[in-house]
């Protein structure tokens, strides 16, 4: 008789994870599917006729020039926000680190731009920059700088970079300042003890002990840049002029809700959400192997 | 327990005796939903003439709904539609008229509704030039008129003093003659205009009587082409963006985005719609003035007429037969001469109605606001040719877009006008070609 512990099956567990797998299913799962499956009809929008087409749309979007370079600006766009956003954040959470008076103060500014709607931080960034009205162009036309982001591509650019990267610094803050904070004291004054100076600390101990948090802010970050900056875009440039500022998230939006061109906008919303698991996947495998945690 | 549970009944019995009597109340007037893509002002003016519609009788009570700006007030009527939860009545703008004419079965068209309803519509009665827009080939009226206006060339009148321009520009060379002595005289620049695409493409096209697009510029078919690349339209932007060079035109943005630069008298002339009179009447501190658009003499001798932008109501099936009888009581309404011209001296949008004009003639409205009669005389300059009635394209939204795009690569440098305009044309060519597709 062979010996085994049997353990009698019981519906608790699956009980227990149900509602977590009914989520995913609800969420992404069936709007993903939708997804799948809209993107391969030809439909009016009033969804009165609808021919299923196969990979039709995904061909006319490859076959179009400007989908590649909405490609390439998408991927310049995300890497200077979420370069920017980090490093400031580092910056600002290093020196927070240090303060001792009015911490609570210093903080909470900090994080109120996070506190902000994206349109609404778009609309800020685009009243302070308006080529007629706004106060940093008239500083700029006063030093003999001329401001125009509805005609010049590259400061339409600089500008939702720049709101785009504003709103991020404070939730990267936050998760920077919680973990310099969880470094143990001991580490950082034995170092100092040692003859390290400030400079010195912070790139041999502090860094790397912070890097699960700068690897997690990664992530996010890059999909913040990917997904959430559509509302920025929408309130500052419309992804003008002559699409310079036309990222792959609001050419989702345009041609689907403006353009009204369901099929072919599935079929983009598709591609991103692939590049999007691709980039999280290499993350996850290759980057994450450098950090400590 | 016990006590327990009968108290939940009573008041599950309550909430259903409450409940029916809110319904039973609702059953006195039919609630007709009406959504509107005017916002501030405009907005409060259309509530208002919901208010006096249901105060007229008491049989139908008109509710109106702003739902955001034109495109996005489509989208969700669109949306709605799906979801089985339209309205009654949706303003959309006329770049949307081929979508909304494709989707049979989805619009009652106006003129059926009407004689359904028994209530009778006289299509002479109207503008040409505004219902030309909105019929079929054969004359069918789909939607309702409502907000129409057209560009218009509006000029700050001190600015022309202060440089010494003394006859108001009726030409492109004299446009650039007066910009010209605008920037001696020390302005920054001396036009601009918004909407690009609508003023410089489409009214360009039909002011100088010459087609924007094969197949009537698409009233005649789905099977039609871009053409708006001719030499007369490249001619025309070429010249300004050489003008650019010496800041007699400023690009200023898409839409309305450009309004600053003449409230601020950046520059003494811009090119856009009539319906900006309101906002501009409100804001400018300068004596302004409105006259028709100019016109390029090597082109055409005398302008043909322009066309409208703005919008039109559009009656979605799906309701009860009563319902409709309502909505016809209510168009009908809406186009008396009364309610139209009380709304075309409020906003600077065309009358639609012959008798609207008559009528705000008659009270002295354009004696005492001079200018404000240029867009209906350019709409009926002349009668409309098949180049001059409208344009009709699919996908036309987003044609938009991309005639956007290319012209601001022509003011930034990055294009010619020819490249640009080809480039528009095979770009605007592939999206017809995708909508011939998805409605044949």
């Amino acid at each position: 008789m062979i010996k085994r512990t049997h353990f009698k099956s019981s519906p608790l567990p699956y009980l227990l994870v149900a509602p977590q797998i009914l989520i995913t299913v609800a969420f992404f799962i069936w709007p993903a599917s939708q997804a799948v499956y809209q993107s391969m009809l030809l439909e009016d929008p009033f969804g009165l006729k609808s021919e299923f087409i196969w990979f039709e749309n995904y061909v006319l979007l490859f076959s179009d020039e400007i989908y590649f370079s909405t490609f390439l600006r998408t991927v310049v766009f995300s890497s200077l926000v979420a370069f920017l956003s980090l490093s400031i954040a580092l910056l600002l959470a290093a020196t927070a680190d240090h303060v001792v008076r009015g911490t609570r103060t210093y903080r909470t500014l900090l994080i109120w731009p996070y506190a902000v709607a994206p349109v609404v931080a778009g609309t800020i960034w685009m009243f302070i920059f308006d080529p007629t009205l706004g106060i940093v162009s008239y500083f700029l036309h006063g030093i003999g700088y001329e401001w125009n982001h509805r005609l010049n591509g590259n400061q339409a650019m600089a500008l939702i970079v720049l709101a785009a990267t504003w709103k991020q610094i404070s939730y990267n803050f936050l998760f920077f300042l919680a973990g310099m904070q969880a470094i143990p004291k001991s580490l950082i004054e034995a170092a100092a003890i040692d003859g390290a100076g400030p400079a010195r600390r912070f790139w041999t101990i502090i860094f790397p002990l912070i890097s699960p948090t700068t690897f997690f802010l990664m992530v996010m970050n890059i999909v913040y840049a990917f997904f959430e900056t559509l509302g920025i875009v929408h309130a500052v440039t419309k992804g003008g002029p002559a699409k310079a500022t036309e990222i792959l998230v609001y050419k989702v939006f345009n041609d689907g809700f403006i353009g009204l061109d369901l099929g072919g906008s599935a079929a983009q919303s598709v591609i991103l959400m692939l590049i999007v698991i691709t980039l999280t996947v290499i993350q996850f495998r290759y980057i994450e192997r450098k950090v400590e945690y | 327990m016990r006590r327990h549970l009968k108290k939940t009944i009573l008041s599950i019995s309550a909430v259903a005796v409450f409940s029916t009597g809110l319904a039973a109340n609702s059953w006195a007037t039919t609630d007709i939903q009406w959504w509107h893509a005017m916002g501030g002002v405009n907005g409060e003016r259309v509530n208002k003439i919901a208010e006096s519609f249901n105060a007229s009788q008491d049989e139908f009570k008109i509710v109106p709904v702003y739902k955001g700006n034109y495109t996005e007030t489509m989208t969700a009527a669109i949306a709605s539609f799906r979801a089985k939860k339209h309205p009654h009545i949706v303003q959309v703008f006329e770049v949307g008229t081929a979508t909304m004419m494709a989707a049979k079965g989805a619009v009652y068209p106006v003129e059926e509704m009407m004689a359904d309803s028994g209530i009778k519509l006289d299509k002479s009665a109207f503008l040409p030039a505004v219902i030309s827009y909105y019929q079929t080939a054969d004359g069918e009226l789909l939607s309702m008129p409502f907000n129409s206006s057209t560009p218009v060339l509006w000029y700050n009148k001190d600015a022309f003093v202060k440089a010494g321009v003394t006859e108001v520009p009726k030409t492109w060379p004299e446009v650039f003659a007066a910009s010209k002595k605008l920037v001696a005289a020390g302005y920054k620049g001396g036009f601009s205009f918004g909407w690009q695409s609508w003023v410089m493409i489409e009214n360009y096209s039909a002011w100088h009587n010459i087609p924007m697009g094969t197949k009537e510029n698409g009233f005649a078919g789905l099977d039609t082409q871009f053409t708006f690349n001719n030499k007369n339209v490249t001619d025309i932007l070429s010249s300004i963006a050489k003008g650019q060079q010496d800041n007699l035109f400023l690009y200023g943005g898409r839409r309305g985005d450009s309004l600053p630069m003449f409230i601020n008298q950046e520059v003494g002339m811009w090119i856009n719609s009539s319906a900006y009179y309101g906002g501009i009447k409100k804001q400018a501190k300068f004596d302004f003035g409105q006259t028709m658009l100019p016109y390029s003499p090597d082109v055409i001798n005398k302008p043909q007429n322009s066309i409208i932008g703005g919008a039109t109501l559009w009656v979605l099936k799906g309701h009860a037969k009563e319902d409709y009888k309502g909505v016809s009581q209510f168009m009908n309404y809406l186009s008396s001469p009364e309610v139209q011209a009380w709304w075309h001296q409020e906003t600077g949008y065309v009358p639609i109605t012959k008798a609207a004009y008559e009528l705000s003639k008659k009270e002295g409205f354009y004696e005492k606001n001079p200018g404000t009669d240029t867009a209906i005389k350019q709409l009926s300059l002349n009668t409309p040719t098949p180049n001059s009635k409208g344009v009709r394209f699919g996908n036309f939204v987003q044609v938009r877009d991309i005639i956007n795009e290319e012209m601001e690569a022509i003011w930034n440098g990055s294009k010619t006008a020819t490249e640009a305009m080809d480039d528009a044309v095979r770009r605007g060519d592939k999206l017809l070609r995708k909508f011939e597709k998805a409605n044949r």
